[in-house]
């Protein structure tokens, strides 16, 4: 089953909750920031977008600080999926389950508007539904997109095919123009070296329902899900455990 | 006891925003800037502490939190006020650390 975990100022839980939830139809549970611990039965961990923490000192900073984050780490270290989009991959930056850092986007503007992304990877837990090179549109809204890596980590990234998502044109172009944000290399998603840990600033659960006039986003949510089931049929076996509710 | 904990973009880290307040500036009419750089400035109180030991914390407080040393370096000051028989003797001790270093 999949949990999202809740930061104060987590405003892209729902959405989350709501594709896995209701539109693919997996158990789904929301996991407060405060938990300590999560529960085995968890295959797959969302931190969603927002403004956990209203953003204070820098994005994901204080977040990375709740204790759920020590659980996530844990869940994580045993090999469990995790997924961070958008504020979601600024706390697993800051966290440092996740190398290189975020600065503000290059033209100081918040952007909130569809972009094309390239997947890099294909065969990571994530992106296994997509094809090689497939071009995805997906909104992206942030402030703070423009990511930032060493020399050595940029090439290490890239030896290690950790970069998963770049910004492209509409046909898959890698361009300066494409770049909303000013990121290395057109960086919009990497993975960490182990695979399981993923991090995106476009948003695939705004672009996941037919009624939204876009489903690109699904390719990472089906990705995940056959994924774990792949690995274990009875995983979505519908339980309640203790500190988690279902809303 | 007050501390001052100055955090800065490293060097060759783009800074769109001081990027932007150049120009502004420069759109102002002022000339001669040859580049400007935004930071941050935190200024904390602490007590009950010695000066080795505020140092000491302070030190973790960055490097846990205050700056990601990714992209970010920082250095702080600490200031010791202390009076004495009425008459205001002031101890500053100042250091900087830049990468957990003492360096002055």
């Amino acid at each position: 089953m999949f949990g999202v975990v809740v930061f104060p100022g987590s405003n892209c839980d729902h959405d989350c909750y709501h594709v896995l939830k209701h539109v693919l139809g997996v158990p789904a549970y929301f996991i407060w920031h405060k938990e300590e611990n999560i529960d085995p039965a968890f295959k797959v961990i969302v931190l969603p977008g927002g403004f956990s923490y209203g953003d204070y000192l820098r994005t994901g900073a204080i977040a990375r600080f709740s204790p759920v984050m020590k659980a996530v780490k844990r869940f994580a270290e045993n090999g469990g999926l995790v997924i961070g989009i958008c504020n979601g991959f600024q706390i697993l930056l800051e966290a440092r389950l996740l190398p290189g850092a975020m600065l503000r986007n290059k033209g100081l503007r918040f952007i909130c508007r569809d972009v094309h992304i390239r997947v890099e990877n294909n065969r990571t837990p994530f992106t296994k539904e997509c094809k090689d090179g497939q071009v995805l549109r997906i909104p992206i809204a942030h402030g703070d997109g423009n990511y930032f890596a060493t020399p050595e980590l940029l090439r290490e990234l890239n030896d290690n095919g950790q970069i998963v998502f770049r910004y492209c044109t509409q046909d898959g172009q890698i361009t300066d123009s494409a770049n909303p944000n000013g990121s290395l290399e057109n960086i919009a998603g990497i993975i960490n070296k182990e695979g399981n840990i993923l991090g995106m600033m476009p948003h695939p659960e705004r672009a996941s329902e037919e009624i939204l006039g876009n489903t690109d986003g699904l390719y990472i949510f089906k990705s995940m899900l056959k994924t774990v089931v792949g690995e274990a049929s009875n995983t979505f076996e519908l339980k309640q455990v203790g500190g988690v509710s279902n809303i | 006891m007050k501390a001052r904990v100055y955090i800065t973009l490293k060097k060759g880290v783009l800074d769109p925003q001081g990027r932007a307040v150049q120009s502004g500036l420069e759109n102002l009419g002022f000339k001669g800037i040859k580049s400007l750089r935004v930071g941050k400035l935190i200024e904390i109180e602490l007590e009950g502490l010695s000066l080795e030991e505020a140092q000491s914390s302070l030190k973790d407080m960055c490097e846990s939190l205050l700056a990601n040393t990714v992209i970010e370096d920082y250095h702080f000051e600490i200031e010791a006020g202390d009076t004495v028989s009425g008459e205001r003797t002031v101890v500053t001790e100042k250091c900087i650390i830049e990468q957990g270093r003492v360096i002055a």
